[in-house]
């Protein structure tokens, strides 16, 4: 690396310690405190490994069975403890398999930092046996990455590394060390990473919008609140929540926003986008000051731009400068980090009740329970329902348990209907829409958070996408709860092919194993639910049980999520049928 | 701000391999091409600067100039209209030596277009001239009636009028 910063640093001899840049790498992960890691181990990597092997009481490596699972095992382990998450792979395939999970953490600005195996130096470019150019193919998905080819360069550019990926809007960043600077020495001296010159990783609060924002908020006849995961990641759940009761504003959470704030809140008015609730999606084109906090104004949750809560003044908070205008032209944003920023309005505010306004609210709410909510959780007709038994889970978990959810029908079933009282419960895959996120995510999500319990809930289609990790849970014992929802259909798909492509089932028709027989293959406690009378029994003996559990649940084959916005459609046109 | 014009975008970054990658990469995501890219060293020690042209609207130019400045890499980027900088190009011909002494029009060609004579030598003689892009495709298309053996030409390369305070942001840094 060519930057001054590198140079000052090889040049300072003092207090250094002569060692390998295999045992620097483990000295540097220490250094950055990091207690657990996910990797499959391999020949451009193992020196690194054997090192591992002598440090195995400082820190311990998980054995996923897929380097795919080693990045949404970390990034579980990230987004419930707030930690960096870190995933080792080798070169070649070991490293391409790491791409699904480092795009899906960079859409959803989970730290998270890997590091691969390169063949040795002297062979790059060569197309040497497992070469492959991680950096090139790495590059539009990372925050940052970089080759190490000198065993003096590995400090500093770890130190970098897990200072961008936690700073700021955080991200994955790779690493790609060659095989000779592992085994070649250096002087090691360790000093974290606190500044960039080329890096703003805060943008300096303006207090002058904070002002306008909060004369607009305080102005405002029927203003809304809706948040994402910036709130999270921000740590500002305490001024969040403070600001939201004093300005008594209704607020509405994307995906990755839920939790932030208890679902029982009773200024928490639910989900956005294509499948949250109808109250807020219809109120987004009513409201007359529109407060976005930490969130991106995704397509799945704006529907149609053009029509787009136009009647409002929007006010964005957002740390990302980029983020501003990209969807959605912001009448005033006020950037910087959301802790800070929330705070800083908080003495501004007004405090109201906006009474009338949340009565349309409670009023779209119970139209919604009536055509949907109702039969969702509570239903009536014979077939067992995915939201049922997320209700089920809420009785017993009470709230307090680690949602970890996959892609499709059952993940907005378990957005929609799960509870939670702590933050950082949900953990779902809401950028990139990686199936087979979540059995891996929730490995790591029960080691991030040892002390609560954490139930993936997972689609027969998605299951089978990482299923291997199972072999990970049984070796690990990790005791996390396994809930698949099983509809012998990649159901959203189908659910689109019945509503927009008139039935046509193409592939979305599962045959699927017997899951019970496999989750004892692995010796995991298991069984399955196909008649109402045994669900909450079931889920009672999940949730009580030491260690992993497995549970199928045969769920009605063509039931829908509603409501629905219509890819392409308006958020107020919004349907419930 | 819908409409397409010609934007010469100012990329100051630190000189790390990789970083023309992850700069390119932005504008493919895009599917916006680059007209003309040159990257050099800046008026700044250990600063390089890219100079790209893009032919795209206002609107979009903004959110990649956002994008281009979010990367951990990049100091600051800038977008200018062509009234707002000065800017040229500058190309090569490769020409046979004979047409010089057998084709008089050539050398009234090469004196009207302020065209410089690099070298001559038996075989050939080498053009260069620096200017605006029209004016470098008059020359073409006049020389080309001759036969070219050879013709390259530059990205832009551009100073804006107005100041860009990279120094001032770098000095912050330091501080």
């Amino acid at each position: 690396m060519e930057t001054q910063t590198i140079k000052l640093q090889a040049t300072d001899s003092q207090d250094t310690e002569r060692i390998t840049g295999k045992e620097a790498i483990i000295r540097c992960l220490l250094a950055e405190g990091v207690d657990t890691l996910y990797g499959y181990p391999g020949g451009a990597i193992m020196p690194v490994y054997d090192e591992l092997y002598k440090y195995q009481d400082k820190i311990n490596h998980i054995l996923t069975r897929h380097e795919q699972g080693a990045t949404h095992a970390a990034q579980g382990y990230a987004r419930v403890s707030g930690k960096v998450g870190v995933a080792i792979a080798t070169s070649g395939p070991g490293a391409t398999n790491l791409i699904t999970g480092i795009a899906d953490a960079q859409i959803d600005s989970t730290p998270m930092v890997c590091i691969t195996g390169q063949v040795a130096s002297n062979l790059l470019g060569s197309d040497a046996f497992q070469e492959t150019d991680i950096i090139g193919i790495s590059t539009p998905v990372t925050k940052w990455n970089f080759q190490v080819t000198k065993a003096s360069e590995i400090p500093e550019v770890l130190a970098k590394a897990f200072y961008i990926a936690r700073s700021g809007r955080p991200g994955p960043v790779l690493i790609d060390i060659t095989k000779d600077a592992q085994f070649a020495e250096l002087d090691f001296k360790y000093k974290k990473c606190t500044a960039i010159r080329s890096y703003k990783p805060v943008p300096k609060l303006n207090l002058s919008d904070v002002e306008a924002a909060a004369a607009l908020i305080n102005d405002a006849k029927k203003p809304f609140i809706v948040w994402g995961q910036g709130v999270i990641l921000g740590k500002a759940e305490a001024e969040f929540k403070a600001v939201v009761e004093k300005s008594g504003i209704p607020a509405a959470w994307t995906i990755l926003g839920v939790s932030a704030i208890p679902t029982e809140h009773p200024l928490n008015v639910g989900m956005v986008g294509m499948h949250g609730n109808y109250a807020p999606n219809m109120l987004t084109n009513e409201c007359d000051v529109l407060i976005a906090i930490g969130m991106r104004f995704d397509d799945r949750v704006t529907g149609d731009l053009n029509t787009y809560a136009k009647q409002a003044k929007v006010i964005h908070f957002e740390i990302d400068p980029a983020e501003v205008n990209k969807n959605v032209n912001a009448e005033l944003a006020v950037l910087g980090d959301s802790k800070e920023s929330l705070a800083a309005l908080l003495p501004l505010l007004d405090k109201k009740e906006h009474t009338d306004w949340h009565q349309r609210f409670k009023d779209l709410y119970q139209i919604e329970y009536d055509k949907i909510i109702s039969e969702d959780i509570h239903p009536t007709k014979e077939g067992l329902t995915m939201g049922e038994v997320l209700e089920g889970i809420n009785t017993v978990s009470k709230g307090d348990a680690v949602i970890v959810s996959d892609v499709g029908q059952h993940q907005m079933i378990a957005c929609r209907y799960a509870k939670f009282n702590l933050s950082k419960s949900n953990i779902t895959s809401g950028g990139l829409g990686t199936m087979g996120f979540a059995l891996p995510a929730a490995i790591g999500a029960q080691m991030g958070a040892p002390n609560r319990p954490v139930v993936a809930i997972i689609g027969d289609g998605g299951y089978q996408m990482t299923i291997q990790e199972l072999g990970t849970i049984f070796q690990t014992k990790v005791p996390v709860k396994i809930v698949v929802l099983n509809n012998e259909f990649l159901g959203m798909v189908r659910q689109w092919q019945q509503l927009f492509f008139d039935r046509r089932y193409a592939s979305t028709e599962m045959v699927n194993p017997d899951f019970v027989a496999i989750a004892k293959g692995y010796f995991i406690d298991a069984q399955k639910v196909t008649k109402r009378e045994d669900l909450a029994g079931a889920i009672e003996t999940m949730l009580a049980s030491e260690g992993p559990y497995f549970l199928e649940v045969r769920v009605e084959k063509e039931d829908n999520v509603f409501p629905m916005i219509p890819s392409g459609a308006s958020v107020s046109d919004i349907r419930l049928e | 701000m819908s409409e397409i014009k010609t934007f010469t975008v100012s990329i100051y970054t630190e000189n790390n391999i990789g970083l023309l990658n992850r700069i390119s990469a932005i504008f493919q995501r895009r599917k916006v091409n680059i007209e003309s890219l040159n990257t050099s060293m800046s008026e700044i020690e250990g600063v390089s600067r890219f100079v790209i042209v893009i032919n795209i609207t206002e609107e979009r130019i903004k959110k990649i100039i956002g994008q281009l400045e979010k990367q951990v890499e990049v100091i600051k980027a800038f977008y200018h209209t062509d009234e707002q900088t000065i800017f040229l190009e500058t190309c090569l011909f490769k020409i046979k030596s004979d047409l010089l002494f057998e084709e008089r029009q050539i050398q009234n060609i090469i004196k009207e277009s302020n065209a410089q004579i690099v070298t001559v030598n038996k075989e050939f003689f080498v053009l260069e001239k620096a200017g605006r892009r029209s004016e470098i495709e008059l020359l073409y298309r006049e020389l080309s009636a001759f036969g070219i053996m050879q013709f390259v030409r530059s990205g832009r390369i551009a100073v804006t009028k107005d100041e860009m305070k990279i120094s001032s942001m770098l000095a912050e840094f330091a501080e």
